[in-house]
């Protein structure tokens, strides 16, 4: 069965992206689609079978690499963690091949749009499946090959082909701290399998490892360099700036993999490992203050943004911090719990918002939106399921799943400290504000007057956000056969709307017994491992009454100022952003990160690559080297033998030659 | 048959002799003669490799020892024409053979002027680089091994680019000054072990102040076939001016020479000087590994990028080599077979759209996806490998390396590593800048996807390139065998040398 649901996608993928052309458009849609619905049916009997019965197996498929003491293996491991993954995984995946259908219809490729998201799907099933370091890395980078294709789909546009670039490169620095996380961890326990890693966990505790220069606690540094890419992939802070340009791609592929599942691999990394995690506490008190900055960071920049994507990117951002908060003060199966949630609601918020792009034509900016729920109503009762269970409004999803992520942050400040009290405060602001800018979202979209093209000018006018280039992707004719009023999306894209506000609705209840509550131990089993000193999930239980409200408070707050704000008066948001230019400026441009990279790093790198080529080859290497060779013969032909060549390039080939040597020494004395 | 009459190694090398020959005696109409000459030389080719598959029936990956082996008199007894392969040579046998019906299918059209003498070249090339890979004897060896510098110098100066003369002529120079040293380092050996015989000498024990010496007469020239940093300036220009086909016997195999004369002479021949000059590897190694990648960065030449982070994935290779773990070693030689077939695969996809425009300036390229869609495609699989992604060739040997270099020494592995986020970064925006984007040069609006014969050169690679990705092991597992000998050696060597220090205090 497992082997099914993993290969299925494969399949899909091969048949789309190989046969793409015989079976044309329809033939991909249907093969692709059904094989992924079929496989999101067996990954539920499998979520009931395991979460609900057996513990762990181990299912060997073959060996990848074998060298001396090395061996990694094509292998899957399968506990309720795994099933919880690979339910969110095949859920959101069909919904949104499901969905692709409508949404993708006028495009011209979409045999490759298909097979690119069931090459996803399989990337991502490999990933979670994993049972060793490498084949975790495998799916890892296969993923985020994916994502880089689907941000780049649409070819033409230079800033979908400038986004998909950032994606990678910025996930390959996640990476680098990744894959040294795996050479650290096959030095220290001799394997990269993780049944061979866990058991020996807790008998390296002590152990320290010197590495750059400093000694380290062996267990803080491979659970930081394994977190950095955790980092990458889930845009934490620092490493986030990718996660926002990916907005470039299709509206499906946004709520596919920048909202429930590729970009929680990094959560999922840490509850996999948590074995290793749980004995780092330095680590550990690292991931808080990244999940909790990343959180509150997030939902600043969130609070005024105007292309609605992006709003949604922002929050998916925070509440990965959310998720990140959770790992690190020990409370796994809440920050899994949030993920599942968060998966079924960021979804259906990012499906809605397709759907609203769809209606208005291909347009994202939400200062041209308004009054769209009249023309929409399905589409507006679907946003406000998913801002309901994303704000935590009792008894929807995020209710139980967020309130616990920051009880349990409050209940760590006991043995956590100044991170834990950080996170608590941090968290709870961040939830006042994502009610803020979803309800934002939802009053500048659909209440108020209209303000989109339909009332006076051409539906395709310009705005700021480059996205006046539909003709680039096979979207100039739509609209100009159509009147300009929204009109709700075909059945095939609401079906899916509908599916994932059920579980935006239900999720949160019907699990929460399983996966937080007195189920935990029959649930999990021992997918999630929590040392002895680790009573957590008892303490936010017990947490202060104004604790537990804490939360709902925030809420309703960031409730009234939206409403205050976007539907009383609509006049006071442009007065505050007067009133306060550069907060609004530093807020609008995202804390200025990109600007900061690119002058840190983009730009020195190509200086400092012009200049190794053209001083350091061409002047320096090539002038003492052939060229000076010849120009010597020349003279000594032509002149007197001189003694002291008195040549620039042959003093910079000494310095050269001394660098060399200088950097050996270091490396003979350091090693 | 091993030790009477010619064996098959022997086989490999006539064969392509033989087609040379029959290509020279050729006569009459030149069309006609061009064509006979095509046909000839994919036919031998084509019979060589078929001859190396024979061969690797034959072939026992879990002896450690020579196999195959042949030997013939030849100058005097003491110099042989010895032939045989291990399982570090063998892999290296069977690429060469293999990659060369695609240089003669790559050339069948792009080549128009002396395509007789251009296909003899070839394929006396084909036999010199085959002869380096088995020889058994230094001598032997050390002719095979310079011999080749001929074809290619005339490959380059003959059938190159605008700037051919300078390339050649730069390429020459940098090999001549370490064979040179070699050949001074050959002959101490000699009269030091008073034998040229390799099975010999890989059991000789040098003495140790001579070691060092020997090691960096060695070290000179294979530095440069490699290349290393800092002697690699040739490789760009060398490859930014041969002909596609050149680009890609120089990328995938003339550049692992380098690399296998460090596997199979410096390391276990030399073990001490080794163990010694191993941190001067590691610092040249990813000193080239950071410098070269963001040279590569700013190329404004497509071959030349290619060239640039060619010389990039190499110092993944002598760092892997000088790391002494298995996992180094394994990885090592794994990354030079699959850094053949993916910069060999690269240089061809250059080749298809250099075919078209007669142009390799990034700049003059852009969009081409909007009508090569399988094109985009090839190029991207390659691209892939070529970052290292897992699945694909390219990542079983960096990992591998990188692993090795993490338990010989953490530095040179962080360093090494930031290697990966700028491999990502040069190659897709190379990708970016010609494949994605809007075609708006008028000039490429005519340009074709690939043909037949394009599609037959690039498929076999494109599969091979994940095939070995996903199941590397039927190639790593040829080098488990020497690899575990060389190890054992090599550390026993260390250890008498050690208590040889000792026992003199």
């Amino acid at each position: 069965m497992y082997h099914l649901i993993v290969f299925l996608p494969l399949i899909g993928f091969l048949i789309a992206g190989l046969l793409g052309r015989l079976i044309g458009p329809r033939g991909s849609e249907i093969v692709t689609t059904s094989l992924l619905m079929v496989s999101a049916a067996l990954s539920w009997v499998a979520f009931f079978q395991v979460g609900f019965g057996s513990g762990t197996t181990r299912i060997q498929i073959a060996t990848w690499l074998a060298s001396a003491d090395l061996r990694v293996d094509w292998a899957f491991r399968i506990d309720t963690l795994t099933v919880v993954m690979l339910v969110v995984v095949n859920t959101v995946s069909s919904l949104v091949h499901l969905y692709s259908i409508g949404y993708m219809s006028e495009d011209p490729h979409r045999p490759r749009f298909f097979a690119y998201l069931s090459l996803f799907t399989f990337a991502m099933l490999m990933l979670v499946t994993a049972d060793n370091l490498v084949q975790m890395f495998f799916g890892w980078e296969g993923v985020g090959l994916a994502s880089y294709l689907l941000i780049g789909f649409w070819y033409q546009k230079p800033s979908a082909n400038a986004a998909a670039m950032k994606a990678f490169i910025v996930n390959r620095v996640g990476d680098f701290g990744f894959a040294l996380g795996i050479f650290l961890v096959f030095v220290l326990f001799g394997t990269v399998a993780f049944d061979g890693i866990f058991p020996k966990a807790g008998e390296l505790v002590t152990q320290t490892f010197r590495f750059v220069g400093y000694e380290w606690n062996a267990l803080t540094l491979t659970c930081l360099l394994l977190f950095m890419g955790a980092m990458g992939k889930s845009a934490q802070f620092l490493l986030h700036t990718w996660l926002p340009d990916a907005m470039e791609g299709p509206t499906p592929v946004s709520a596919l993999i920048h909202a429930a599942t590729m970009v929680t691999a990094g959560v999922f990394m840490v509850a996999r490992l948590s074995p290793i995690f749980e004995y780092a506490p330095v680590a550990l008190t690292v991931v808080v203050v990244i999940g909790a900055t990343t959180a509150f960071f997030a939902a600043t920049v969130g609070l005024v943004q105007n292309d609605i994507k992006r709003v949604i990117a922002y929050s998916t951002c925070s509440q990965l911090g959310y998720m990140f908060v959770a790992m690190g003060v020990g409370a796994y199966s809440a920050g899994i719990f949030h993920l599942f949630t968060h998966a079924f609601f960021k979804a259906l918020l990012f499906l809605g918002a397709g759907s609203v792009i769809h209606a208005m034509h291909h347009e994202q900016d939400m200062r041209k939106m308004g009054g769209l729920r009249k023309y929409i109503p399905l589409t507006a009762a679907a946003m406000t399921i998913g801002n309901l269970a994303l704000t935590g409004f009792p008894f929807f999803a995020g209710y139980f799943s967020k309130d616990a992520i920051i009880e349990s942050a409050y209940a760590s400040v006991a043995h956590g400290g100044f991170a834990s009290s950080y996170a608590y405060v941090l968290l709870v602001v961040a939830a006042c504000f994502t009610s803020f800018y979803s309800w934002r979202l939802y009053f500048m979209t659909f209440e108020g007057q209209p303000r989109w093209a339909g009332q006076g000018h051409d539906a395709h006018g310009h705005d700021a956000h480059g996205h006046d280039d539909h003709a680039a992707h096979g979207h100039d004719d739509h609209g100009h056969g159509h009147d300009h009023t929204p009109h709700e999306s075909p059945w095939v894209m609401m079906i899916p709307l509908a599916v994932l506000a059920l579980g935006a609705v239900a999720a949160g209840f019907v699990f929460k017994e399983a996966f937080i509550g007195h189920d935990y131990e029959h649930f999990w089993k021992a997918a999630l491992f929590t040392g002895k000193d680790n009573h957590i999930l008892h303490a936010m239980h017990e947490v202060p009454g104004w604790v537990v409200w804490s939360p709902f408070v925030a809420m309703v707050l960031g409730f009234l100022v939206a409403l205050y704000m976007y539907v009383l008066r609509p006049d006071v948001p442009g007065k505050l952003a007067a009133a306060n230019p550069a907060l609004y400026q530093f807020l609008l441009n995202k804390w200025y990160f990109d600007e900061i990279y690119d002058f840190l790093f983009v730009k020195p790198a190509m200086w400092l690559g012009k200049f190794l080529w053209k001083k350091g080859d061409g002047f320096v290497i090539d002038g003492m080297g052939p060229d000076g060779i010849s120009a010597r013969v020349v003279d000594v032909t032509n002149r007197v033998v001189r003694l002291q060549t008195g040549f620039v390039y042959h003093y910079a080939f000494a310095m050269l030659i001394g660098v060399a040597g200088l950097v050996t020494w270091y490396l003979l004395a350091r090693g | 048959m091993m030790n009477f009459g010619f064996g098959i190694l022997t086989g490999l090398l006539v064969l392509p002799l033989v087609g040379a020959a029959f290509i020279l005696v050729q006569r009459g109409d030149e069309a006609a003669v061009n064509s006979n000459a095509r046909y000839a030389a994919l036919a031998a080719t084509v019979a060589t490799f078929v001859l190396a598959c024979v061969a690797w029936y034959q072939f026992d990956p879990a002896n450690p020892g020579f196999q195959l082996v042949e030997t013939h008199g030849w100058v005097s007894d003491a110099i042989k024409f010895k032939l045989g392969v291990d399982g570090f040579s063998f892999p290296f046998v069977v690429l060469t053979a293999f990659l060369m019906p695609f240089c003669i299918l790559a050339s069948w059209t792009s080549v128009e002027k002396r395509v007789r003498e251009y296909m003899v070249a070839f394929l006396i090339l084909e036999t010199l680089m085959i002869g380096v890979f088995v020889a058994l004897d230094l001598v032997l060896f050390y002719l095979f091994f310079e011999a080749g510098l001929i074809p290619m110098f005339l490959i380059i100066g003959i059938w190159g680019g605008k700037r051919r003369v300078y390339a050649s002529y730069k390429f020459f120079l940098y090999t001549l000054l370490g064979s040179v040293l070699m050949l001074l380092a050959l002959m101490a050996m000699y009269w030091n072990a008073g034998t040229t015989d390799i099975p010999t000498l890989l059991n000789h024990h040098f003495p140790s102040g001579m070691q060092p010496w020997l090691w960096l007469a060695f070290f000179a020239s294979f530095a440069v076939k490699m290349p290393m940093w800092p002697v690699h300036t040739w490789l760009p220009d060398a490859h930014v001016e041969a002909p596609t086909a050149g680009s890609v016997i120089l990328a995938a195999i003339l550049l692992k020479m380098g690399g296998y004369g460090f596997i199979r002479f410096s390391i276990p021949m030399f073990p001490e000087a080794s163990a010694m000059f191993a941190p001067l590897v590691f610092a040249l190694s990813v000193i080239a590994i950071v410098y070269t990648s963001l040279v590569a960065l700013m190329q404004e030449d497509i071959k030349k990028l290619i060239a640039y982070s060619s010389v990039a994935h190499m110092g993944f290779v002598t760092m892997g080599l000088f790391t002494l773990t298995p996992q180094g070693i394994q990885g090592a030689m794994f990354q030079m077979v699959s850094h053949g077939l993916v910069s060999g695969a690269l240089f061809l996809c250059v080749g298809v759209v250099y075919d078209r425009m007669h142009t390799r300036e990034i700049s003059a390229y852009g969009g081409l996806v909007n009508r090569m869609p399988l094109y985009a495609v090839v190029f991207m699989v390659f691209t892939m490998a070529n970052v290292g992604l897992p699945g694909t060739a390219g990542f079983v040997g960096e990992f591998l390396t990188l692993l090795g270099a993490f338990k010989a020494n953490p530095w040179v592995a962080f360093i090494a590593t930031s290697g990966v986020i700028l491999s990502a970064a040069y190659a897709l925006w190379l990708y970016r800048r010609v494949v994605f984007g809007e075609m708006v040069k008028p000039e490429l609006m005519n340009i074709t996807d690939l043909n037949r014969r394009e599609i037959v050169i690039l498929a076999p690679l494109v599969i091979l390139t994940i095939w070995y990705g996903i199941a590397p092991g039927t190639i790593l597992d040829a080098f488990a065998a020497p690899t575990e000998h060389l190890i054992k050696n090599y550390q026993a060597a260390l250890t008498a040398a050690k208590t040889a220090m000792l026992a003199l205090q």
